[in-house]
């Protein structure tokens, strides 16, 4: 066995610890043990990722799948068996490295930011159990793994979301992300059906190999049979995409990514932006052969709703007051730009740069995603708020925070030298070469995000005076808070001057990745743009935000609004699934199914009292009843052997 | 010795049968339904002897039965004893109509 899958079974170890003897017994003990069973996960992957990509994981020059754990486990028949096991490639390498950084920071981040909570090990348990199922799913070898794990992520999401379960909007918002994300899976799992059906597996491996083969039978039946015109690959793909967009809050299916924000800050740092909402634009990478090569129709819908939710996402955020709320719009919107990045990627070489872009922009987003939470951690930690209005003026009494947020607002925005240019730059680039309409929506919606980030960040510490109540006891917090915005606000800086394309491309052959500084000169000037807007707007306190906010009311309205999906949501579910559909359900069920059985046991009853008067309990009544009956007996056997 | 003809014994033994089966249906009293049950039993004995006597005189089987059934019959003497004692106790009476929990 492996050592590789200790990178698993040591936060699997210790959500079961603090889980079970947790709360009793370890205490302040719990997130000690957490965080040391990740920082070693940590450590094994990365020596994993340094033996991979720099001692064997090349085979005449191409990166190839290593497969360290393959276990039989569930045999239905010689042909059908469910397999777990350690899938080792470029985008499983760099996914274990990118969960495992940012879970430890994140760990480590809440050892101050959690103190003193009463459900203490609780938090840590749930944290690992996070973790756990996350390398699970990166890791897995075959789709019906990656199903398992994608739902143990769910259900660690849910039961995270809902941590302050006394408080009724967190419960509303981790049942709101469930159910979402169920719908979401059942597409997933109608997908993973069409799929296996067809190729007659369910390891990656066969799927990949036999739907891209164009002279394979598997590939010409599942091309062949179609389903209101559709064929059934481009079923199966597009299912598959549908429960990736739901983890991934792509629209329509976003609506519970900003109550998300309900959790636990640090939770919403690992969970709802570095890792588990990337899921989906892991799972596309996943199988992106097949999309590239057997089913560009299906990539061209991943691309649409890329980047409409990208723009949708950024329009959004640029209203919202609710400063994790800001952030998850943000999130929505980067992910939008990883999503179509694939969508207009090709397979291998140079049209494959959108695949090694999007890939590269999930590695640097995680990284200063997740400092931008933990920053807004901090903040709200110092104001006890979540709104804007309740901050601003912080820049002297969190003078770490401050430059943190802001190199990761640089970050984001995509300014150069920060992390976030380089990915963003290459995936602007693929966009171009493919389809000018996502292009130039790509770009605006760039422009935008540094707009809403520095609008974020002068409300927080720039614009007004600090607030005179906010002077807490505490200061920036404790140590273990800060070290890892330290370490992130670096590796913001830095993530974007790894070579990303020798590692990490659509078929393992190393990518040089050029930037063409020409080109980027569009890019940058609207990021900036949106900065010197940003600076223009909100960093002294004047009120031409509110000028330009009434000048565009409705759209400003329905913008801040959240352009109403949620009411949408609402109407559709409460007025027509609930009183045309479930309404004569029930009815149906209480009369028809329950009043079958009730009359059942009703008939029953009756009859039993009715005879029940027949034992009247007295013994000689009973035999000569007994008597009267043995006579009658007599009588008839008399009777028939002829003697009467 | 055959000059009493079979018939004569299950003239006796039906006699003895009915008689105890009016005592069960009428007597309330639980030892005197005890011994019309015995009644029942000995003329079921009186049968087995004489038709043992009468039609296999060769064998004793009739013989053996009527011996087992005394025996059973003391058995059950012991355990009706036991019950109509047990009934005494809880209902201070030993009248079949007095326990009557068990009805509706």
């Amino acid at each position: 066995m492996s050592p590789l899958i200790l990178i698993l079974l040591l936060p699997f170890l210790s959500f079961v610890i603090s889980g079970l003897w947790g709360r009793k017994y370890l205490k302040n003990l719990a997130g000690i043990l957490s965080t040391t069973t990740v920082l070693a996960s940590f450590v094994i992957s990365v020596t994993t990722a340094y033996r991979y990509f720099f001692v064997d994981g090349k085979v005449a020059g191409k990166f190839v799948a290593q497969y360290p754990v393959d276990f039989k486990w569930l045999e239905f028949t010689p042909d059908l068996s469910i397999h777990l096991g350690i899938l080792i490639d470029p985008i499983s390498v760099m996914m274990l490295l990118v969960v495992t950084f940012i879970s430890l920071m994140v760990h480590i981040y809440s050892l101050g930011y959690m103190k003193g909570e009463e459900r203490y090990a609780t938090y840590y348990s749930f944290l690992s159990l996070f973790t756990f199922s996350m390398l699970g799913l990166v890791v897995a070898t075959n789709i019906f793994q990656t199903y398992i794990f994608w739902e143990l992520v769910g259900v660690s999401s849910f039961l995270l979301i809902g941590f302050y379960y006394s408080k009724p909007s967190a419960v509303a918002a981790s049942k709101k992300a469930f159910i979402v994300t169920r719908f979401a899976d059942l597409g997933f799992l109608a997908g993973i059906l069409i799929l296996s059906y067809y190729s007659g597996s369910l390891e990656f491996k066969d799927i990949i190999a036999r739907y891209t083969d164009s002279s394979s039978p598997h590939l010409q039946a599942a091309i062949s049979s179609s389903f209101l015109g559709v064929s059934a690959l481009s079923w199966g793909l597009v299912l598959v995409f549908i429960g990736g967009a739901g983890k991934s809050a792509m629209f329509p299916l976003h609506v519970w990514l900003p109550d998300a924000m309900e959790g636990p800050t640090p939770v919403s740092a690992l969970i709802h932006a570095a890792t588990m909402v990337v899921a989906g634009v892991y799972l596309v990478a996943r199988l992106f052969p097949v999309y590239a090569i057997s089913c560009p129709a299906a990539l061209h819908v991943v691309a649409v709703v890329g980047v409409f939710s990208s723009a949708f996402a950024a329009l959004i955020a640029c209203t919202q007051t609710d400063i994790k709320r800001v952030l998850a719009y943000s999130t929505m919107s980067q992910i939008g730009f990883m999503m179509f990045a694939l969508g207009v990627s090709g397979y291998g070489g140079e049209a494959g740069l959108g695949y090694m872009a999007s890939m590269f922009h999930l590695f640097t987003h995680a990284i200063f995603k997740a400092l931008l939470f933990l920053c807004a951690g901090t903040v709200i930690h110092f104001v006890h708020s979540n709104e804007i209005k309740d901050m601003g003026g912080l820049k002297k009494s969190l003078p770490i925070t401050h430059i943190a947020f802001l190199l990761a607002c640089l970050a984001i925005s995509g300014i150069p030298p920060f992390s976030g240019f380089f990915s963003k730059e290459e995936i602007l680039t693929a966009a171009y070469h493919h389809d000018k309409l996502i292009f130039w929506v790509a770009v605006v919606t760039a422009g935008l995000t540094s707009f809403y980030m520095f609008r974020l960040f002068f409300s927080i510490f720039y614009r007004g005076e600090e607030n005179t109540h906010a002077q807490s006891h505490h200061g920036e917090g404790t140590s273990s808070m800060l070290a890892p915005q330290i370490i992130l606000a670096f590796g913001s800086v830095l993530a974007g001057l790894i070579p990303f394309g020798k590692f990490v491309t659509s078929d393992g052959v190393g990518l040089e990745a050029h930037t063409d500084w020409n080109f980027s000169l569009l890019p940058i000037a609207l990021s900036s743009t949106g900065i010197l807007f940003a600076i223009y707007f909100f960093m002294k306190d004047n009120d031409k935000a509110e000028v330009l906010a009434s000048k565009f009311g409705s759209v400003y309205i329905s913008l801040k609004r959240k352009l109403y999906i949620d009411e949408i949501y609402e109407f559709v579910t409460k007025r027509i699934i609930f009183n045309l559909i479930a309404q004569p359900a029930a009815w149906f069920d209480k009369n028809i199914v329950d009043g079958f059985i009730n009359t059942i046991g009703k008939a029953t009853q009756v009859f039993s009292l009715t005879t029940s008067v027949w034992q009247s309990g007295k013994v000689q009544a009973y035999s000569a009843w007994l008597l009267a009956g043995t006579l009658v007996v007599l009588i008839m056997c008399l009777y028939y052997l002829q003697l009467l | 010795m055959n000059s009493i003809p079979l018939i004569h014994f299950l003239i006796v033994s039906t006699a003895l049968f009915f008689i105890g089966v009016y005592g069960f249906f009428t007597r309330r009293n639980m030892i005197t339904m005890l011994m019309s049950i015995e009644l029942i039993l000995n003329s079921v004995n009186i049968n087995f002897v004489a038709f043992n006597k009468y039609l296999h005189p060769e064998s004793n089987d009739g013989l053996f039965f009527s011996l087992f059934i005394i025996a059973i019959a003391a058995a059950e003497a012991a355990v009706a004893i036991a019950i109509i004692i047990n009934l005494y106790r809880t209902h201070s009476t030993i009248d079949v109509e007095d326990a009557n929990e068990m009805k509706l």
